[in-house]
This record gives structure tokens, C-alpha cells and sequence, in this order.
């Protein structure tokens, strides 16, 4: 079996050079046949990748523990579930399973083009298949997910296998990694759209309307890919954070950052035919920096909490980060006449200059947190001392910017385009504006402090009020003409413009979270080591141990409490805090317990016991729900704008200027 | 040209403001990274700059009072006395012969006051490249 396994990594390996080869040459010779072997072997590539993987999983799931990786990463009395995460729990895996992503979407990507945009198409196969070759030199010759422990006749004792790390047997955990890779693969494909239609001096937008869809579901997966690393830590590592501004949680939010900017700036483009190069800036880092960061997650280059083992690849992920960014730059500095803007910046109150500084702060966003991250290195290099910056310095860099990010939240979309007159200004911003005012003057008057947290407040209010009151126009306008009542009216309203409305709903989400975050202002914790009968005190609850358990079930040793929750005298609830110590890599792991609610959630870790005396750990994190919620809303309103609009529509060029421009139609 | 003007002004104020924010923030939140030894050979300033000292948990070092958690860091033979006294619940990577990294002062009692610890569980590893899997092994199985 893994001889089949490595024979299919290196045959892929061989069909990706091939069809790389093929796709070049063949375009450059304009041998039709050529191009079209190379597309068939972008499939098989796809087919043999599948192969290997396959008989990974396989491996997995009938404990083959004769796989050194299989046996360092599995263990017998695992769930079925999470001995197939296991695949990505380690460094071998997790290549083959980013590799197997890259051939899938290549596959797809190839197949859904393979009679559109002949001109570029070859460009863009090769380009993906030359990411895919990276990836698999990385799978057949650095790091194999293929070696075998020596097990033959003469050895009959096989391992149990040591076990995936205990803190990663846990739902969202076996998900988190595939829907990050997912996000970060996917960026490929878009990256190699802008790349081949910029070789063959494309004059249009087709690449972007082609990935469009691709850009957006991408940008979802790694949305969710954040999300659920953050509710994993929320529930899983027991002090309740759910971001710790640790470089492994920064690298996935680094492509997010350029993500989101290019998300918003396409759309400068696509209506105006401004910004082209800072689109392919944009998505050309965004690229990079998925690269990078699985780089930074893979190498160990910067210290971590998510130790990985140290190796080499970093060399080669060096490398090949040098080698793509040069040809990148020396793409876009080449083609820059074919990139020039088709209009230009008329007012600094305009839907197009909410635009570009949501792209300033958005990038301004990512290279700050880039900086933060490689600080160590930067400051070694710089002055020999190794010098790291804690959660503090982001915090306080970050709050900021992601207050006024929000603000332009609320004001962008109201701009209009070219200039936006003081009579719109007033008409649209006067009534949230003073609905935030009150608000944050009630806050004030109710007691609270806190001023990012009052900033962050005001905002979101104005923020949904003026997301409600585009809605309510919109909808009122429809109801009153076509005789609907409001609701129907409403989502008659959003699926005419799917793209827009469901970006509304996006900014909701964003907001529901920017008001979760908030609330981590005013958390509260107490630690108290309690015997069976005591009682811990946290207003407005009252908490009584009532009895501490242990016991063993195959996988893990266990000790609970049982802890009644009373408030106001009244019992309400009772939490079953959990210790566990995995018995195959003799881990200890708590299992915290959680009552959520919208206002708060109360939180309690059991982080030690000894003696029929157990120290318990008791926070409440008000609002942290909001944070869950606003990425459910964000989540769906992506799903919305992913629905075709009802009305068929291509954004109107306001104003068309140079050649070779498509018959825009106007209706918008 | 007057707008771009304004464009201007706002585009400097913006990222002034961050550059602004981005370096005063420093000062509060920078941790020198140093060896134990280090540590011994710094001389006044140890006891005024925040550190990150890496090592060993030494075996059966670790003792646990109610707020605080004493033990000693070893690293190439040289021992360092740690009190932690942070909120945050201790990792449960913590514990005898664990990798960890103390992140506080030194007070002028000589022993290091630790408000963070960061440990990376020692009880699988994973071969150093290069190396075979039968020889010594110094690196950390990954946590995620």
C-alpha cells in the first residue's frame, strides 16, 4: 500500500511538471492537442493525489500502525472521526491534505474553464499546477507521509499508536484546519486567473468576474477557519480568550486582512476600472501570504504556543515565496501600461474614497500585524537581541484601527459614487448619528468607563442602524409599489441584488462580533480551591461543589465536580467542570463547562485537584455570544451573495474611458 | 489638485497615527528573549526589563500554592528559581520536564516573577531532522 502511495505522489508530481510544460508550450506553439493533454493531466494529477490520500485515510481508519505517521498520530481507541482528522494533525499529513485540496480545486477550476478564456487558460493551469508541484516535491521527497516503521515477520509487536494530541480531539477542531486550508488554498486559484490573464496582456475584467465566486467562497472557508479556531480556544484551553495574537492565529488572519480588502476593491474595477494594479497587488499578497503562513504554521520560524516540530521545509517554503514574489513583481512592474486606471478620484467623500481607505487600513491592518509577528526576527537581525511583542502592543494597535474599520462600515456604502453631497450626508446619517450619541450618553450615565468600549458600542449602533435603514427603503419602496407586505418585500429586495444586500447582512455580522469583542472589557474571573461543600461567590451567581467524581473509560482517566449555580438564592443550573489525562500520549486536558447566555456566559475551568480538593477557575465574559452569533450572520450573508441576483445586472461604467471595453448595460 | 490634497493629508494622518500607535505601544509590551545564562550576565538591567527565559521544567520542582505556582527552570545545567503569579489557568502542557518559557521580571530576590507561562508538552517527540528515530530526540511533538 504505501509503496502505491509514494508511486502515485511521484507520478503526480511527474503529470503536474507535464502538464505545466505542455500548457506553455502549447499555447506558445498554438498546438490546440498539446493544451488540451496538459488540462487531462491537471485530472490525473488530481486522480493520483487522491490515490495517496485515499490510502492515508485508509491507513488511519484501519490502524495501520506499520505507518510511522498512522502510529504517531492515531491511537486504537479514538472515534472513527477524529482518526480521520488525524491525517492532518502532523506535519507529513497536513502537506498531502493541502496538496490533495490544490489538486481538487485545480481539477475544478480547469474543468469549469476548459472551453472559456483560451487565451489565458493555459497560464492559469500552469501556474496552479507549478503551486502544486511545490507541494508535491514537498510530499515525495522532504517530508513523506509515507514512511513505514520496520514491521515484518520477525516483529510482531506493533504500537497502539501514541495518539492525536488530546486538546485536538474536539469537534470544531477537527474541522478548523481543513476549512483554513481550504481558505488558504483556494486563493490559488484566483491568483493564477490574475496572473494568466496579466501574461497575455488581457485588456478586460474576465478574470475577475470568472473568480468571482471562487474569491468569495474562499474568503468564507477562511472566515470560518478563524472562527472555529477561536471558539476552539474559547472552549477548549480554559482561560476563556479566544485570541491571543499568537503568530500561528496571526498568520491565518493575514490573508483574511488582504482578502477583505480585495473583496471590496474588485468592485472599484469592476464599476469604475480604477485600482487594477492594486488588485493584482492584492490578490498576489493575498496568495503569498496563505503561503506564508502555512509556511509559519509548518516551520516553526516563529516561536508559538502550536509547537510544531522544527525541520527544513522552511527552506523551501523560503525559497519558493522568493521565487514567486520576484516573478510576481516583475509581472505587474512589466504590464503596468495594460493596468491603467479608467477614471479617477473625484471627492474625499465618495463611495470610491471609503473604498480606498478601507483598503489603506485594511493592508495598514495586515502589515501591522505582519510586523508584530516577525518582530523576534526582525529585531534580531536589526540588533541582535531577540525581542517579542505581546498581545498588549496588538491590542492596543489593533483596537483602534478595527474601531475606525467599523466606522467606515457604516458610512461607506452610503457615500455615493463620484461625490457625495451634504444634503445625502444629513439625510442619511442624522438619525443613527444621534441614536449613537444617546446611546454612548446612556452608557455613560449607566456607568460605564471603558472608552474603546463606548466607542465600539456607539459605532455598532450607527453601524446596524443605517444597514436597517437601507433595507427598510429598499423593501418600503418595493411593498409600496407592488402591493407586498414588508417581509416579502424584503427578501424580494435582497435577491434582486444578492451582492449587495448580502453584503449588508456580511457588515451585520461584523458587527454582532466588533459587540461580543466589546464585552471582553468587563470580564470577570475568581480562583478558589474548593472540597466538596464549599461555596465560591461571583455576582450575580453563587456557586456550591457539590461532589467530585473520577473515574476511567479506555482513552482518558476523568475527574469532574459537580457545581450548582444559584442566583439569587434560586438553584438554576448545575456545570460538570472535567479534568481528563489521555492515557496514550499521558496528556492532562480540562474540560471547561459553560452556561451561555446572550448577556454572559459562565465559564468555569477545573484546573487542578489534589486530595478531595479541587482548584477551580471561574470567569464571566459578558456578550462573548454575539461573537458566534455575528459570524453565523456573516456566514449567511455570504451564502446570500453567492445567489445569482434575480435581476440580471453588470455594474454600470459611470464613466468609460480608453478601448476595448464590453457594451456595459446600465441598471443598477 | 486640491483633492488629492485633502487624499493626502488624511492618507499621512491615518498612517501616522498608526506608525504612532505601532511604536510608542513598544515600550510596554517588548520581552527580551534570553538563556538562563544570559539572564545571570545582565547586570542591572535585569531587574528593569521584562524577559522570556526558556527552559526545562526541573523534575518534581513544581510546587502549588493557591495563587502561585513555584518551580525551577533548567536549561544547559544552569537553574533558574520561577514564581508564577499570573490569573491565566497554568497550560496543561505544564508540568515535570516540560519545555516552557517564563515571561516576567527579575525581582531583586533573585528569583524570576513570572505573570506568563508558555509550555510545550514534552512527553512525545518527534525526530529532529536529520536525525534517526533512535537517537535522542530534543524537539516537541506540535499541539495543533
Amino acid at each position: 500500500m504505501e509503496n502505491i502511495g509514494s508511486l502515485a505522489i511521484l507520478l503526480a508530481f511527474c503529470f503536474a511538471l507535464y502538464a505545466i510544460a505542455g500548457s506553455v508550450a502549447g499555447k506558445l506553439k498554438q498546438r490546440p492537442f498539446l493544451v488540451l493533454s496538459a488540462q487531462r493531466a491537471v485530472y490525473v494529477v488530481w486522480f493520483l493525489v487522491t490515490v495517496a490520500a485515499g490510502i492515508m485515510v485508509h491507513a488511519f481508519v484501519t490502524d495501520d500502525f506499520s505507518f510511522a505517521y498512522v502510529a504517531s498520530h492515531s491511537n486504537r481507541s479514538m472515534p472513527t472521526q477524529y482518526k480521520v482528522s488525524a491525517l492532518w494533525g502532523g506535519q507529513e499529513g497536513s502537506l498531502l491534505f493541502w496538496s490533495w485540496l490544490l489538486s481538487c480545486y485545480g481539477m475544478v477550476a480547469v474543468f469549469m474553464n476548459r472551453r472559456r478564456h483560451r487565451e489565458f487558460m493555459p497560464y492559469t493551469a500552469a501556474i496552479i499546477m507549478s503551486v502544486q508541484t511545490f507541494f508535491l516535491i514537498l510530499n515525495a521527497f522532504v517530508v513523506s507521509p509515507f514512511k513505514m516503521l520496520a514491521v515484518g515477520a520477525l516483529i510482531t509487536a506493533v504500537p497502539d499508536g501514541t495518539g492525536l494530541h488530546p486538546s485536538l480531539q474536539y469537534p470544531a477542531m477537527a474541522i478548523h484546519p481543513p476549512m483554513l486550508y481550504l481558505g488558504f488554498v483556494g486563493f490559488t486559484i484566483p491568483f493564477a486567473f490574475a496572473m494568466g490573464s496579466l501574461i497575455t496582456r488581457q485588456p478586460g475584467e474576465a478574470w475577475i468576474a470568472t473568480t468571482r465566486r471562487w474569491t468569495i467562497v474562499t474568503w468564507l472557508f477562511q472566515s470560518c477557519g478563524v472562527a472555529l479556531g477561536a471558539a476552539w480556544a474559547y472552549d477548549a484551553l480554559g482561560w476563556g480568550g479566544y485570541w491571543a495574537w499568537d503568530p500561528v492565529e496571526n498568520a491565518s488572519l493575514l490573508p483574511w486582512f488582504s482578502a477583505t480588502a480585495f473583496l471590496h476593491s474588485v468592485m472599484m474595477q469592476e464599476k469604475k476600472g480604477m485600482m487594477k494594479v492594486w488588485n493584482m497587488v492584492l490578490i498576489a499578497s493575498t496568495f503569498f501570504l496563505c503561503i506564508f503562513g502555512t509556511s509559519l504554521t509548518r516551520t516553526g520560524l516563529v516561536s508559538s504556543v502550536h509547537a510544531f516540530a522544527q525541520s527544513t521545509i522552511g527552506n523551501y517554503f523560503v525559497t519558493f515565496l522568493a521565487v514567486g514574489i520576484a516573478a510576481t513583481v516583475y509581472l505587474i512592474l512589466d504590464r503596468l501600461p495594460y493596468l491603467r486606471s479608467e477614471a479617477q478620484l473625484e471627492s474625499v467623500v465618495s463611495r470610491e474614497s471609503s473604498f480606498l481607505f478601507n483598503n489603506l487600513i485594511l493592508l495598514a491592518s495586515s502589515f501591522a500585524v505582519l510586523w508584530g509577528t516577525l518582530f523576534p526576527i526582525i529585531s534580531e537581525a536589526v540588533s541582535g537581541e531577540k525581542i517579542s511583542l505581546d498581545a498588549s502592543w496588538f491590542n492596543r494597535l489593533m483596537i483602534p484601527i478595527g474601531l475606525f474599520l467599523l466606522f467606515l462600515t457604516g458610512v461607506g456604502p452610503l457615500f455615493a459614487w463620484r461625490r457625495t453631497s451634504v444634503e445625502s450626508l444629513r439625510r442619511n446619517f442624522m438619525m443613527p448619528g444621534i441614536a449613537s450619541v444617546l446611546l454612548v450618553g446612556a452608557l455613560m450615565a449607566a456607568g460605564m468607563r471603558h472608552f474603546y468600549a463606548l466607542i465600539s458600542f456607539g459605532f455598532c449602533l450607527f453601524v446596524a442602524l443605517t444597514i436597517f435603514s437601507e433595507f427598510y427603503k429598499g423593501a418600503r419602496a418595493i411593498s409600496a409599489k407592488n402591493q407586498m407586505n414588508f417581509l416579502a418585500a424584503t427578501v424580494e429586495l435582497t435577491h434582486r441584488n444578492t451582492r449587495r444586500y448580502g453584503g449588508y447582512l456580511i457588515h451585520m455580522g461584523i458587527v454582532l462580533v466588533f459587540i461580543g469583542c466589546s464585552g471582553a472589557a468587563f470580564n470577570r474571573d475568581i480562583t478558589a480551591e474548593v472540597g466538596i461543600g464549599s461555596s465560591i461567590a461571583l455576582s450575580p451567581y453563587t456557586l456550591k461543589v457539590a461532589d467530585l467524581k473520577e473515574g476511567d473509560n479506555g482513552n482518558y482517566l476523568w475527574h469532574y465536580a459537580e457545581v450548582e449555580v444559584f442566583r439569587d438564592g434560586k438553584h438554576i443550573d448545575t456545570l460538570k467542570p472535567e479534568r481528563r489525562f489521555y492515557k496514550a500520549n499521558r496528556t492532562p486536558l480540562g474540560q471547561v463547562a459553560i452556561r451561555r447566555r446572550l448577556n454572559h456566559d459562565l465559564y468555569i475551568n477545573f484546573a487542578a485537584s489534589e486530595n478531595q480538593k479541587a482548584t477551580v477557575q471561574v470567569y464571566i465574559f459578558p456578550l462573548v455570544n454575539w461573537i458566534w452569533i455575528g459570524v453565523l450572520v456573516l456566514v449567511f450573508g455570504t451564502l446570500v451573495a453567492l445567489v445569482p441576483s434575480k435581476v440580471k445586472m453588470q455594474y454600470a461604467r459611470t464613466e468609460i474611458v480608453g478601448i476595448g471595453k464590453k457594451y456595459a448595460t446600465v441598471e443598477n | 489638485m486640491k483633492k488629492y490634497g485633502k487624499f493626502g493629508a488624511l492618507v499621512v494622518v491615518i498612517v501616522g497615527t498608526i506608525l504612532w500607535l505601532a511604536t510608542t505601544g513598544v515600550g510596554e509590551s517588548k520581552a527580551y528573549y534570553k538563556t538562563i545564562e544570559e539572564v545571570g550576565k545582565m547586570g542591572g538591567d535585569v531587574h528593569t526589563k521584562r524577559l522570556r527565559v526558556a527552559g526545562d521544567v526541573e523534575k518534581g520542582s513544581i510546587v502549588r500554592k493557591v495563587n502561585i505556582v513555584e518551580f525551577t527552570l533548567e536549561q544547559e545545567h544552569r537553574k533558574l528559581k520561577v514564581v508564577y503569579s499570573g490569573t491565566d489557568p497554568l497550560p496543561d502542557t505544564f508540568r515535570d520536564g516540560a519545555q516552557a518559557l517564563a515571561d516576567g521580571k527579575m525581582g531583586a530576590d533573585g528569583v524570576f516573577h513570572a505573570n506568563k507561562i508558555q509550555a510545550k508538552c514534552a512527553s512525545k517527540y518527534e525526530a529532529k531532522p536529520g536525525q534517526k528515530s533512535g537517537e535522542p530526540q530534543s524537539y516537541p511533538k506540535q499541539v495543533s
